[in-house]
């Protein structure tokens, strides 16, 4: 009886540890979401700092900018921009931190003052952008590199509605994707890729000079 | 050694209390307008393969194996359901914009031309989910079909 009883327990055990293994795993996620949000808040700190420097509406309390969603295209942009030269410099964890930066400006850009068929539209791009900028957050670089592909995609047609003060250069190289080609934007007339990055960093030419 | 039988008594009814603990089953007896079956022509093999190795946990409807009765593994299956379904629900394709579904496709190409999908979790209990070569070639085409079509 003893015997059976001590049979029962080691079950019991088995299972509880178990359940104690999913709940644990349950909580790392948490912590692992935590932390990535105070990286991101870091990350953001240090975007503002850039972004201070063309648009002067930023100089208010970080966390008001992300209550208020005051968020507009151009810190979007100067995001996607960071993000690019992180891939042109393949550095791999960089574009990591910069696509979570990416992800947390879509988030914040308010829509508001655009009409209701602009807004529609650009909620879509910005909820596309947003999944690959999360991905990028989390990928090899091979994988970055894909998603930046969507998400230059997605800019080109959101700078399409909201315009941007800037002179962007919309660039294009052949060979990327099998010879499918990829587009980016850039700030510089002068290439530099962010799809091949060292291995052909010169690769591509302008295609289009927006502004 | 009596504290040990406690604990084990203590498990033990723990084990048995959150049997009793509910589950949102994800079942539903109509096939949305939106399901990709629908509003696709699928290839029977294609559509075969998506049923068996995808719409368990991207789509309203899963096929729940009988262990899904027991705690914790329900808990654990509701958790891959619920992620998967936000990536990917078949169920509501159509619902997605165009620029959403060219998005989707990409990611589920890469995805299994990287075998990153199925996981790996999910076949070494559904042995038949596996795509062979084949199987995988023709998927891979069909997709690749299909997006082509909506660019």
């Amino acid at each position: 009886m003893s015997k059976l009883k001590l049979v029962f327990g080691v079950v019991a055990i088995a299972f509880v540890a178990l359940t104690a293994v999913s709940c644990k795993d349950a909580k790392t996620d948490k912590n692992d979401s935590t932390e990535h949000h105070s990286e991101m808040n870091a990350d953001g700190d240090h975007s503002k700092m850039n972004h201070d420097n063309s648009d002067g509406h930023h100089d208010g309390d970080k966390k008001e900018m992300a209550m208020n969603g005051n968020g507009t295209s151009q810190v979007v942009l100067n995001d996607y921009f960071n993000l690019k030269d992180a891939l042109v410099a393949d550095d791999n964890a960089k574009a990591k931190n910069l696509g979570g930066t990416l992800a947390k400006s879509l988030k914040a850009f308010d829509t508001s003052k655009y009409s209701d068929d602009k807004q529609s539209e650009l909620k879509d791009i910005i909820e596309d952008a947003t999944e690959h900028a999360e991905h990028i957050s989390e990928s090899d670089i091979a994988h970055q590199r894909e998603h930046f592909k969507v998400l230059s995609k997605d800019m080109v047609d959101m700078v399409e509605i909201t315009g941007t003060s800037m002179t962007i250069y919309q660039q294009y190289c052949p060979m990327y994707d099998n010879n499918k080609g990829g587009a980016w934007l850039s700030m510089n007339k002068e290439i530099r890729n962010p799809y091949f990055g060292d291995k052909m960093l010169k690769c591509g030419k302008v295609q289009r000079e927006i502004n | 050694m009596k504290i040990v039988k406690i604990i084990a008594w203590i498990a033990l009814i723990a084990l048995v209390a959150i049997q009793f603990f509910p589950v949102d089953y994800n079942q539903s007896e109509t096939i949305p307008q939106t399901d990709f079956m629908l509003v696709n022509n699928v290839p029977v093999t294609v559509e075969k393969s998506l049923q068996v190795s995808c719409y368990d946990c991207h789509s309203n409807n899963t096929q729940y194996p009988w262990y899904n009765k027991v705690q914790p593994v329900a808990w654990f299956l509701e958790g891959h359901i619920k992620k998967g379904k936000e990536e990917l629900n078949f169920s509501e394709w159509d619902s997605y914009s165009s620029r959403r579904k060219n998005s989707k496709l990409r990611s589920i190409i890469s995805q299994i031309e990287d075998d990153k999908m199925p996981l790996k979790s999910y076949t070494f209990i559904h042995s038949n989910a596996v795509f062979t070569n084949t199987k995988k070639q023709e998927i891979i085409k069909y997709f690749n079909q299909l997006k082509d079509s909506l660019n």
